[in-house]
């Protein structure tokens, strides 16, 4: 079987699945049985600032978003950091991470941006014990409103700063955990490597409203008549995750940095794909929230049945892998030319992909009276849209035109070589072929 | 040209191809899509009904969210690591009376997750990509003698093998598979899997199985205590109740008869009655019924001396006889058959309950019949003397140990637990557990 281990910034645990820093990891009793259901590691329900703890609405913290038979795809919250008092925390973190050395414990720290704050926490938290911390920058409610969370993320300089604070007063491996609510999640990113990080975990959740309640005219979670946004995670959020993971791997000022993958990981597949797009580990918090903490156990059985299928032997030998070919639009290859092809045995004769070309996109699906539908290859432009709608898996696919073939749409012969817009005659920015 | 109207016993009453349609599948397998949309049902319950009501506890949240998530193989092995026959209970379980049954979608919208399909859908695809995903852990140098190659016997060796003993297992016919392969209805072990299934299973290694050694004839129990380390018993039900009517052509024990039926080359050759009562009300004799009608028979009587509630036959299958045609009558019992030489027809006294007690009334029925199945149960056959038995089975602990030192028993023959192939699974796997425990010094 494959070996599942993972190294972290030389951080040891025995999967690359720990439980993101939220309720399910705000107390040693949730951790503990974290860990023993199998988890490799958790960062800690942020800690914030000695003295009396923040406290939470009494209301509803959660709003969702489900599929029709309630699977739920998108979570929204506006919980803060932990409630409970810091020695608490610290009292339980350092005893866990006794009883569990193998395993990642790491602290997610949230203080106010002064420099005072960060030296007065810091070695208390490293008395725990505990394998490195985590800045929470991310969070993009109520703590944001007092200067901190999503507030400190969305200005760079402040994320280099504090960042620098930190690894003067602690010699652990320091992560930053970004938020997603800002336009260029490079920047932020660089910024933590500017100030020594280590490694960006990411995302924290994003600004969202779940839902008006429109009798009451008012958003959800509703608190006595009123609503305040809260952030959004979970499966929904995945797609946007998965992309600014890829922009911070690429990117020239943050290429190589480590990367911590969070935002929607359900499955084994979730975490493969946010590996191979450069994440040395994922985090995981909504999944275990609607599912219980032994969901990781598929996590665990699929990574390696994958892994093993693909003669993977370490985590190591795809994290990565997909970077390379995570590119701009103007490179993706122009002359490469494929249409849609329509499986008759396998149609069921709905017609969604008639009405999906016919009235949004580009006529090129004929319907005959007996409901035969048929792509005609000199108007498809290969959108891929009828492949999206049609309810039956692998009925449409999109077939390549062979280098030679003439694509009845242009009438023009399918080129082998690749081209791109940087050279297309219609750019008027382009450079001449060379 | 034989006939449905013929008279008497004979073969070839519907034409091959409708014979071959009669015995497909009854629970077809899942395409990849079915199985896909029916995974998403599941809700990954918490401490999960379903898990409980199975008898070898399989994880089946789990093994459900694994199919869910495109990895069939690691669902089948979280199956197979409790229940080494998880594709024949795919198939044969009474899973309305066991998992899906307290399903939380049966309760609450009497619509189950289907369980059974499920795991049919995982095992099948571990087994056709000829994966044995078990190894033999290190020799430890002990053997065990198993008797019977059914699923309890079956079970217990492949446990012993994969922790590292030797196994022997003697079985006194000359297939294996006990009732897997000459009990369960041929429509729920289609193209041979019973067989295949054994193959599929003997690849863990480490086990031999020696045919037609019969224990009480060819072996004895002290012998095999002599031999071997360890022995145990999975000898099942090999006796049958006899219902104590005249002897006559055509009166025969159903167990019999399904055995023939399951081992026919060409069921189009194999007689049967033109019409056929059977007297009992489990399984067996609503699979005998069901398959007497399937065969052609024209006419087919299922009669059992109490009531509906009374049956052993499940809703499930009292409702899959009648979807065939086959009559159920109930609070009747027969009391002389007619015939010279050939049966001609059976003699019924009605019965009726008082005071928690079955009664025989004089008033009755005659049914017309040249084929009459006994189907009121079977019993052990040959129990070593020393052995201690109780309610006709040989008595066991928890872990299948019996009164004999060395000596553990499960499935049918053993006492507790329900007779079904999923208990007999479950029984021969924790004996086999226990034996370990014994024999590396590992008990508490
Ligand atoms: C007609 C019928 C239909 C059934 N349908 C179902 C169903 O749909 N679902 C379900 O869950 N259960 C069903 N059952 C019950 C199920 O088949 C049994 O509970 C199960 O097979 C018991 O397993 P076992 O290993 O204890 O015994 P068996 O399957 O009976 O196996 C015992 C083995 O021991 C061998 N043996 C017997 N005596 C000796 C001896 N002296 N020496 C050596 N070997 C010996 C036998 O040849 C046999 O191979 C059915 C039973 C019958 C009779
Ligand atoms: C109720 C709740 C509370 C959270 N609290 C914190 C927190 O205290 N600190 C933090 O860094 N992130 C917090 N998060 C964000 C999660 O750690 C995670 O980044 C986010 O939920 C995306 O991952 P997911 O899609 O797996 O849920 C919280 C999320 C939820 C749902
Ligand atoms: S999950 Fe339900 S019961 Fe538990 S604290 Fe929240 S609201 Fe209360």
């Amino acid at each position: 079987m494959a070996d599942l281990t993972s190294d972290f910034l030389g951080i040891k645990s025995p999967n690359p699945f720990w439980l993101a820093s939220a309720p399910p990891t705000d107390k040693e009793y949730n951790v503990r049985r974290a860990f023993e259901a199998g988890w490799g590691g958790v960062v800690w329900k942020t800690l914030g600032m000695e003295g009396p703890p923040v406290v939470n609405v009494n209301g509803p913290r959660y709003g969702a978003i489900w599929g029709a038979d309630r699977r739920l795809l998108g979570l929204n919250n506006i919980e803060l950091i932990t409630d409970r008092p810091l020695e608490v925390n610290l009292e339980e973190m350092a005893r866990v991470k006794a009883d569990y050395p193998d395993r990642a414990l790491i602290a997610s720290i949230m203080v106010p941006c002064e420099e005072a704050a960060w030296k007065a926490i810091l070695p208390r938290v490293a008395e725990t014990g505990a394998d490195g911390i985590e800045l929470n920058f991310g969070c993009p409610h109520g703590m944001s409103e007092r200067g901190m969370g999503s507030a400190v993320g969305q200005v760079p300089e402040y994320i280099e700063m504090v960042t620098r604070w930190c690894k003067q007063y602690y010699d652990k491996p320091v992560i930053v955990k970004l938020t997603p609510n800002i336009t260029d999640i490079r920047k932020p990113a660089a910024a933590a490597r500017n100030g020594g990080a280590d490694a960006v975990s990411l995302i924290n959740t994003i600004n969202s409203i779940t839902a008006v309640d429109l009798d009451q005219m008012c958003p959800q979670p509703t608190i006595d008549g009123k609503g305040s946004h809260g952030g959004y995670c979970g499966p929904a959020v995945k797609p946007i995750a998965l992309s600014m993971v890829s922009e911070i791997a690429r990117a020239q000022a943050t290429h190589g940095l480590p990367i911590s993958g969070i935002g929607g990981v359900t499955t084994w597949r979730d975490a493969a794909e946010f590996m191979a797009l450069g994440c040395g580990n994922v985090q995981v918090c909504t999944a275990a929230m609607t599912y219980g903490f032994k969901i990781v156990q598929e996590m665990i059985s699929g990574l390696s049945q994958w892994m093993d299928e693909k003669g993977y032997t370490s985590t190591s030998d795809f994290v990565g892998m997909a970077v390379p070919n995570v590119t701009d639009w103007q490179y993706l290859n122009l002359n490469h030319i494929t249409k849609a092809r329509i499986d008759q045995d396998a149609c069921i004769k709905c017609g969604r992909c008639y009405a999906a070309c016919e009235d949004t996109s580009h006529q090129a699906i004929t319907m005959s009276p007996e409901r035969v539908f048929e792509v005609q290859d000199d108007e498809c432009v290969a959108c891929n849209l009828c492949v999206n709608v049609c309810p039956v898996e692998d009925c449409i696919t999109m077939e390549t035109l062979a280098p030679g073939m003439v694509d009845e749409r242009t009438g023009k012969v399918v080129e082998e070589d690749y081209a791109n817009w940087t050279t297309h005659p219609n750019n008027p920015m382009a450079s001449a072929a060379e | 040209m034989t006939s449905k109207l013929t008279d008497g016993i004979t073969a070839g009453r519907l034409p091959g191809e409708v014979i071959g349609a009669n015995f497909a599948d009854l629970h077809p397998a899942y395409d990849a899509h079915e199985a896909l949309v029916a995974a998403d049902r599941c809700y990954f319950c918490h401490d999960a009904p379903c898990m409980t009501a199975c008898p070898t506890s399989i994880d089946i949240p789990l093994f459900i969210r694994q199919i869910a998530t495109g990895t069939e193989e690691a669902a089948a092995k979280t199956i197979l690591e409790q229940n080494i026959l998880g594709g024949m209970c795919a198939r044969v379980c009474p899973t309305e009376t066991l998992c899906e049954e307290v399903c939380v979608r049966e309760v609450a919208e009497g619509k189950p997750v289907e369980i059974g399909r499920l795991q049919r859908f995982a095992t099948d695809s571990l087994m056709a990509a000829g994966v044995h995903p078990f190894e033999r852990a290190e020799t430890t140098g002990k053997s065990v003698a198993v008797v019977g190659a059914g699923p309890a016997g079956l079970s217990c060796a492949h446990r012993l093998a994969m922790l590292g003993h030797d196994v022997v297992i003697f079985e006194a016919r000359a297939k294996s598979g006990g009732l897997n392969e000459f009990g369960i209805a041929a429509y729920k072990s289609t193209d041979d899997f019973a067989q295949a299934e054994v193959d599929w299973l003997l690849k863990i290694g480490g086990i031999e199985i020696r045919h037609g050694q019969r224990l009480g004839s060819e072996i004895s129990l002290q012998g095999l205590g002599e031999d071997f380390d360890a022995v145990f018993l999975g000898m099942g039900l090999a006796g049958v109740n006899a219902l104590g009517l005249d002897e006559k052509d055509g009166v025969s024990a159903a167990v019999d008869f399904i055995a023939e039926l399951r081992q026919a080359e060409d069921l189009a050759a194999l007689p049967v009655g033109r019409r056929v009562v059977v007297v009992g009300g489990g399984m067996t004799a609503v699979d005998a019924g069901v398959q007497a009608k399937l065969l052609g028979a024209e006419e087919v009587t299922i009669v059992y001396r109490r009531g509906k509630e009374a049956m052993a036959a499940s809703e499930f299958e009292q409702d899959l006889a009648a979807q065939k045609g086959v009559r159920i009558i109930h609070n009747a019992t027969p009391v002389g058959v007619e015939g010279n030489g050939s049966l001609s027809g059976v003699r019924f006294a009605y019965t009726e309950t008082q005071d928690g007690k079955l009664v025989t009334l004089d008033e009755g029925f005659t049914l017309a019949a040249d084929q009459l199945f006994q189907a009121i149960g079977q019993k052990i056959d040959g129990v070593p003397d020393d052995l201690s038995v109780e309610g006709g089975k040989i008595t066991v602990s928890a872990t299948g140990a019996t009164s004999k030192a060395g000596v553990w028993a499960g499935g049918d023959c053993a006492s507790g637990g329900d007779d079904l192939t999923v208990t007999a699974v479950a029984e021969g796997r924790d004996a086999a557990m226990d034996i370990h425990a014994r024999l590396t010094g590992a008990a508490g």
